[in-house]
């Protein structure tokens, strides 16, 4: 189905990413171009047929909840893009 | 021993060198590490080189050879693929999102590599986020074909198909959602193979679309591949998806009695839309298999046109789900003087991720979003298991199914980047296999104008051996695998 501008804006804000106006009517035409290329599959029967979100049809496996490794809290947080005292920093939520 | 004929050994062949003592693990890590100083600048093919580490590994190698304590790949050169999470070594996946990120962990396959005793010398380029065929989204730049430098490697594993390829490592790892393994190892000429899904572990690889990534080998030949799978395969509990299922030996079990290997060729990937050199090359290598007593059989893959709209919703959708994760908190790119928090959420990802990656948030979005969902994610899930079904009802008449691995040989630089949809139909021959979550494996099949083609073999689940099986009675009987690219010339 064709998609607007507008559509696009709406799932872009949905996805957290921004679009510049610039780009708008470029990025809506290769997205239509995707959607036009997925829509082939309204042309196929599926009435009946269970949707296959793993391959095998394999369960989700459980395991013991034990401690496997150990805290490398200090290696995780070196990637972190600003921090403090052992916390990530954000911008104010709350005034 | 010329360096020309060392960098494009084998790993069994070099496995023999050094367990003979006949080259030490330092002096072949040197030798790769200088090819990589010397061929990497015209190629891209390697983002971050390891130097220190790789010879401190190649020592402790040399000592565990020298006292017998040698493991299966003690003292290999390799490279990985950049989306495997490496400890303490920066780990980039193609994106200027993860430009800085390190890694805390190993992988799971580079740490079972590493206990197999391979030499790491570092991180290949790659399609940014593993999404693309050419390679041209990686935020590093595009990474050159050795075979031509004015055409693309293949993607998303084509650091590390061009990095074997121009000899700057004998083993490299890759990971295939849609085709990245075995595209690219077409397009460079080299071996390649995706694994059954869950045969190995993803954990700690950089997750794109978690239902169809699987990593797997590219190496010089099948027999290098086997004994590259043995040794990253397995459970972990780590990855609830990895398969419960005993690891064979893959290169111990291999065989080259082919007599009455029955191969379906599906009419479908061998009907009028197949470039003509494309299947005389492909009929060629499948003759060859003929000849050592395999039965050819047309098979029929009914809704083989289909895998196309059906990966292109699935995957962006897995792909919108994983990368949400991107916001600039805790790990990755963060935009500078954010306002507020939606702020920080926007540009971080509009900023870190590149064209494509945010095509595909995009259209995996869509997919989901309420009023959405059942008419693409739903729907394109049903179309999956009739897909599915197609492969298990050929597997009851054959052993092996066979075609193209790439609808073409290596392209020229930005021939199908204004149109996204030109650039997803370079892997309509590999992307029903990782829906149906299949072994597949490309192995050269000869040129056409000088430019590698790939066969592909598609077996059974769980049965990467009768493929692997295959390969290596192709490559004993053919010598498609051998020709390498003009290495002299790129070095000078």
């Amino acid at each position: 189905m064709p998609v607007s501008p507008q559509d696009v804006e709406k799932v872009a804000l949905l996805a957290r990413l921004t679009i510049s106006e610039t780009d708008l009517a470029e990025v809506t035409e290769r997205f239509g171009r995707v959607l036009q290329l997925v829509d082939e599959l309204n042309t196929i029967d599926t009435d009946g047929v269970i949707p296959m979100s793993n391959p095998h049809d394999m369960e989700q496996r459980l395991r013991p909840d034990a401690v496997t490794r150990t805290n490398n809290r200090s290696d995780l947080m070196a990637s972190a893009p600003a921090q403090e005292q052992g916390y990530f920093l954000v911008p104010k939520v709350i005034d | 021993m010329a360096d020309t004929q060392l960098l494009t050994s084998s790993v069994c062949q070099l496995r023999q060198l050094l367990r003979d003592r006949s080259v030490s693990s330092v002096e072949l890590t040197q030798a790769f590490l200088n090819q990589i100083e010397q061929v990497n600048p015209k190629l891209n093919a390697v983002v971050t080189v390891c130097h220190d580490e790789a010879l401190e590994e190649a020592r402790l190698a040399d000592s565990q050879l020298a006292s017998a304590e040698a493991k299966t790949l003690t003292g290999v050169p390799l490279l990985h693929k950049d989306i495997f999470c490496t400890r303490g070594i920066r780990t980039t996946c193609g994106s200027r999102m993860l430009e800085n990120f390190i890694p805390a962990y190993d992988a799971t396959v580079v740490a079972k590599l590493k206990a197999e005793g391979v030499v790491a010398m570092g991180k290949c380029n790659m399609d940014e986020f593993a999404m693309g065929s050419s390679n041209e989204t990686s935020y590093f730049g595009t990474v050159k074909n050795p075979w031509n430098l004015d055409c693309v490697p293949g993607g998303s594993s084509g650091g590390s198909a061009a990095a074997l390829a121009a000899g700057m490592a004998p083993l490299v790892t890759g990971t295939d959602t849609g085709g990245s393994i075995r595209q690219p190892a077409s397009l460079c000429g080299i071996t390649g193979l995706k694994p059954t899904y869950g045969r190995v572990s993803r954990l700690g690889i950089i997750a794109f679309a978690s239902s169809l990534d699987q990593a797997g080998p590219m190496a010089r030949t099948a027999e290098d591949c086997a004994l590259a799978l043995t040794a990253m395969a397995g459970i972990d509990p780590g990855d609830s998806t990895s398969a419960d299922l005993a690891v064979p030996d893959f290169h111990a079990a291999l065989c080259s009695d082919v007599e009455g290997l029955r191969i379906g060729l599906p009419k479908q990937y061998f009907n009028e839309d197949l470039n003509p050199s494309v299947r005389e090359r492909v009929m060629t290598a499948l003759s060859e298999l003929e000849k050592a007593g395999a039965v050819l059989i047309d098979i029929d893959l009914p809704h083989s046109h289909y895998a196309i709209a059906t990966y292109y919703v699935i995957a962006p959708a897995e792909a919108s789900a994983n990368l949400a994760r991107y916001d600039g908190v805790r790990f990755g790119y963060r935009c500078d003087n954010p306002q507020d928090l939606e702020d920080l959420y926007l540009r971080s990802r509009s900023e870190g991720f590149g064209e494509e990656v945010q095509r595909r948030i995009l259209v995996g979005t869509y997919a989901l979003s309420a009023g959405f969902y059942d008419a693409y994610f739903n729907k394109a899930q049903q179309v999956r298991r009739v897909i599915t079904q197609d492969f298990s009802r050929a597997f009851e008449q054959v052993d092996v199914i066979a075609g193209p691995s790439a609808p073409g040989v290596a392209f020229p630089f930005g021939a199908k980047q204004q149109d996204p949809v030109s650039m997803y139909m370079e892997d309509i021959y590999t992307l029903a296999v990782n829906l149906a979550g299949l072994p597949g494996l490309s192995v050269p099949a000869g040129l056409i104008d000088g430019m590698p083609v790939g066969l592909q073999l598609i077996g059974k689940a769980f049965d990467e051996q009768t493929i692997l099986n295959a390969a290596y009675r192709l490559q004993l009987d053919t010598d498609w695998h051998l020709a390498t690219p003009d290495l002299a010339g790129m070095a000078s």
